[in-house]
């Protein structure tokens, strides 16, 4: 169906696509697999003409093509679906679908006769999308499900998707894919971009591997398996499960009682929560994102304005009522947010910067006279510290914070707060956007910070990563606590219940 | 060499400002060279072109910097014209209701008279926007306005001299005059305006430095300006920093009223500013928010400005509203700057060293 041939590209110094070959058979489930940066991204956009290849040459049924363009990508039946959603809230799923491509002459616009043909498109594949709702009433898994029609509206023969699983529960996963398995029965060819293993064994019929730019691997799914596919995309043996001796809790340090966070509008995404975390020991929080989880970690990072939460929180039995966020790091809680480029890092300023972010204020940081002026080497000090014990590349401490890999920038801000010497550690998504290597790193440093004696509170919508991590797993539902397991007894398929109905039956 | 690719952008449009405005030179009808020559030539010229200059530079560097610091906290003074009007009607007040008081005491008093003044008047819009969020660009901008008419109506009803009929106060007391620099340079005479207030202009761009890349405070106005919410996570009160930047931002625009009140005209002109609030934001755009960039900035539009009266004079047909266009092409190609490191870049010229 499609072939890239011996295809280059650069950016800057950087070979993100060094003579990379991929075949993709017609009708067939093909998975690029490979870590961030391995350059999945950029050779899917030359497919689709967003990016100019620098060499090589790309096959359409076997004919030699030019793409400079979306628009010529798309002429020639390739449809793309992106990580983020490009779609307009405010409009209507026929109004979505057709933009760019308004049925009608041109002054007047067939919307009647666009939405007959979404709704026979969407029964065609069993998709279930109204085209007159307007989108943002619409769940992601939903939303997603319009940006297939998008390219199937456009007679889109071979999809191609970047991570379409990252933002779905484990539910949705599998309905999504029963969607794809559809498509491919009915003659679709989908190229699905993706750095879970799972996935890509249970959809994919062909695997390309990429590492460093190159392919580092074909295989027939059939023929391979997920110690395989990881050894391939990270160049050596990795654990996918995390090896952690039994925690050993010591006394309670965060508890939590009645808690609730209420917005302006007067919403509560936290209600009524009650919850302790003991030293030495990991309490997870799953739940599908947007749950309260994000307001519950702000909130006990002192984030919230105090105006908005009730109920009782305190750290070692000292209540942390109207305490702020600088006092809250003072008396040993830090915090790794879930969103990096928002909250946990400056990204114009440099690495040494960075580091200092929340204890910029205090000794030693700050040194004579009147303890105003930032000591320089301590700071140096502290960041080559860090990019030492995390591994953080490329080490220097000048660079601005943007120049580094989200697998680094998260290691840096880990590092920042590990150096807190933290009783309490909030940790929200902690390996998202973090490429297989960094995520082991992560784990292993999370185990040994609970080892030291620190508490820790994951939030992951990651369902493994909170499985395998957590001593003890609460599941988060519309605000509530639905319930406590044992991560290591329980299945996935309950868990996610308890997601998505709040019930487990 | 960090530097210098810094700089290498305002210098490409600096340069190309320059070959713009050259063409409307010919179109005109005159010779660029020569005009260039005339305009450069006589704005460095010894004494009077260069402390005519640097005199002109003095407001400039002071209201670049008062952009530039609230820039950095992510803000956007429009009103360092309003500040320094009220400044320099403060000073005047004081240097006239204080004119027995001795030299050592009146000066800092008049001085604190200025930096309070302006101070004041940039942290009301900063209160405004901590507190309820109105913006600061459209209440600076009314803050002009108001200080504008509130220093003439005073000057007018209030501080004139009975009779006179030009717009200005009573003089400030001789105690309150601080010395032209002629006073201390052999060979530069004290005729020129150039006072110390010019030094003053050089130590606060080097306590501007200090205070940005040096100090915690700095740290956190500038974590503010560039991420507020990472800032906040990392425990700075966002309010605060904005209320601070302003007050800082005012201080300095405020410092415009020490030389023209203390060290050039000795008492309050109304409507004495020519637009230095205004041209303050394109010296801290052109100097990149950085009190070095600012210093040059300030210098290179007061060498405009001061070499535009000899184009006027001497030339056939070039008005000095060649200046003008200058200063605007200028502003025009640093805001297009993008473009330019396109345009660089394929060059590969700009590559950053490999890490």
């Amino acid at each position: 169906m499609i072939e890239l041939r011996n295809i280059s590209k650069r950016f800057g110094t950087v070979r993100a696509n060094d003579h990379i070959d991929i075949k993709v058979e017609p009708a067939t489930i093909h998975a690029i697999v490979g870590e961030n940066g391995a350059g999945k991204s950029t050779a899917m956009r030359i497919a689709y003409g967003f990016y100019a290849a620098d060499s090589g040459e790309i096959l359409i049924d076997g004919r030699p093509r030019r793409i400079a363009r979306p628009q010529d990508a798309i002429a020639l039946g390739i449809g793309m679906v992106h990580q983020h959603f490009m779609l307009v809230d405010t409009m209507t799923v026929a109004e979505n679908i057709v933009l760019g491509a308004e049925p009608g002459t041109a002054l007047t616009l067939d919307l009647p006769q666009a939405a007959s043909r979404i709704r026979k498109l969407s029964e065609d594949f069993k998709l279930s999308v109204d085209p007159g709702a307007t989108v943002e009433d619409l769940s992601v898994g939903q939303q997603q499900r319009v940006e297939l029609l998008k390219a199937l509206y456009r007679d889109a023969r071979l999809l191609i998707l970047d991570e379409p699983t990252a933002v779905l529960t484990p539910q949705e996963v599998e309905e999504f894919f029963s969607i794809l398995r559809r498509m491919r029965e009915q003659g679709k060819t989908i190229v699905i971009i993706t750095h879970k293993l799972s996935e890509v064994l249970s959809i994919s019929d062909d695997v390309t591997v990429m590492r460093d730019g190159r392919v580092v691997g074909r295989v027939k799914t059939r023929d391979t398996s997920a110690a395989e596919l990881a050894r391939l995309m990270v160049g050596r043996e990795v654990l996918l499960r995390v090896d952690k001796p039994d925690a050993k809790p010591g006394a309670v340090a965060l508890s939590v009682r009645d808690f609730s966070v209420t917005t302006a509008e007067g919403v509560k995404p936290v209600d009524n929560v009650s919850f302790e975390v003991r030293s030495g020991e990991i309490v997870g929080i799953a739940g599908v994102e947007g749950n309260g989880q994000t307001e519950l970690v702000e909130a006990l990072a002192g984030l919230v304005d105090p105006l908005r939460v009730s109920g009782d929180v305190s750290l070692g039995g000292a209540s942390l009522a109207g305490v702020g966020a600088r006092r809250r790091r003072e008396l040993g809680i830090a915090h790794i947010p879930e969103d990096r480029h928002r909250r946990g890092l400056l990204l114009e300023f440099s690495l040494d910067e960075n580091a200092i972010l929340g204890v910029h204020y205090r000794p030693p940081i700050t040194t004579y006279p009147g303890g105003v002026i930032l000591d320089e080497r301590e700071i140096r000090r502290r960041t080559t510290d860090i990019i030492a014990r995390f591994d953080v590349r490329p080490p220097n401490p000048e660079l601005p914070a943007r120049a580094l890999s989200g697998g680094n920038q998260q290691k840096l801000i880990i590092g920042r707060e590990f150096e807190l010497g933290p009783k309490l550690l909030l940790v929200s998504q902690p390996t998202r956007g973090v490429d297989i290597g960094a995520i082991e790193f992560i784990h292993r440093k999370l185990v040994a910070l609970r080892d030291g004696g620190c508490a820790v509170l994951l939030v992951s919508a990651e369902l493994e990563e909170v499985m395998s991590l957590s001593d003890r797993l609460l599941v988060i539902h519309n605000g509530h606590i639905a319930g406590e397991v044992n991560p290591k007894a329980a299945t996935p398929a309950d868990i996610g219940l308890l997601m998505t109905r709040g019930r487990l039956h | 060499m960090r530097l210098l690719r810094e700089l290498l952008f305002p210098a490409i449009a600096v340069l190309a400002a320059f070959v713009v405005g050259g063409i409307f030179v010919l179109i005109v009808g005159d010779s660029p060279i020569e005009t260039y020559r005339l305009l450069i030539g006589s704005a460095l010229w010894w004494p009077d072109g260069i402390g005519y200059t640097l005199f002109y530079a003095t407001p400039l560097i002071f209201t670049g910097l008062a952009v530039a610091v609230a820039f950095r906290a992510g803000l956007l003074n429009i009103g360092a014209e309003g500040q320094l009007y009220v400044a320099a009607f403060a000073t005047a007040w004081t240097g006239i209701t204080f004119a027995r008081l001795p030299a050592p005491l009146l000066i800092p008093l008049c001085f604190v008279a200025a930096i309070a003044a302006g101070s004041f008047w940039a942290v009301i819009p900063g209160v405004l926007k901590a507190r309820f969020g109105s913006h600061e660009v459209i209440n600076t901008i009314m803050m002009n306005f108001i200080a504008v008419a509130l220093v003439s109506y005073f000057t007018q009803y209030h501080y004139r001299t009975p009779g006179d009929p030009i717009m200005e106060s009573a003089p400030i007391g001789a105690n309150a005059h601080i010395a032209r620099l002629g006073r201390f340079l052999p060979g530069f005479p004290e005729r020129i305006p150039l006072n110390l207030a010019f030094l003053l202009a050089l130590l606060a761009c080097a306590l501007v430095y200090v205070f940005l890349w040096r100090t915690k405070w700095g740290y956190e106005l500038r974590a503010t300006g560039t991420n507020p919410s990472a800032a906040e996570y990392g425990g700075i009160s966002i309010r605060r920093q904005i209320v601070v930047a302003m007050a800082i931002s005012g201080a300095l625009a405020g410092c415009v009223g020490i030389n023209e009140v203390l060290g050039y005209r000795h008492l309050y002109y109304d409507g004495f500013s020519d637009n230095y609030g205004f041209t303050g934001i394109a010296v801290a755009l052109l100097g990149r928010n950085h009190p070095v960039g600012v210093l040059l900035a300030a210098l290179l539009f007061a060498v405009l400005t001061r070499g535009g009266i000899p184009v006027d004079a001497f030339t056939e047909h070039v008005t000095k509203d060649i200046v003008q266009i200058l200063q605007a092409t200028i502003i025009l190609f640093v805001a297009a700057e993008g473009f330019f490191r396109g345009a660089v870049d394929r060059f590969g010229l700009l590559r950053r060293p490999k890490v």
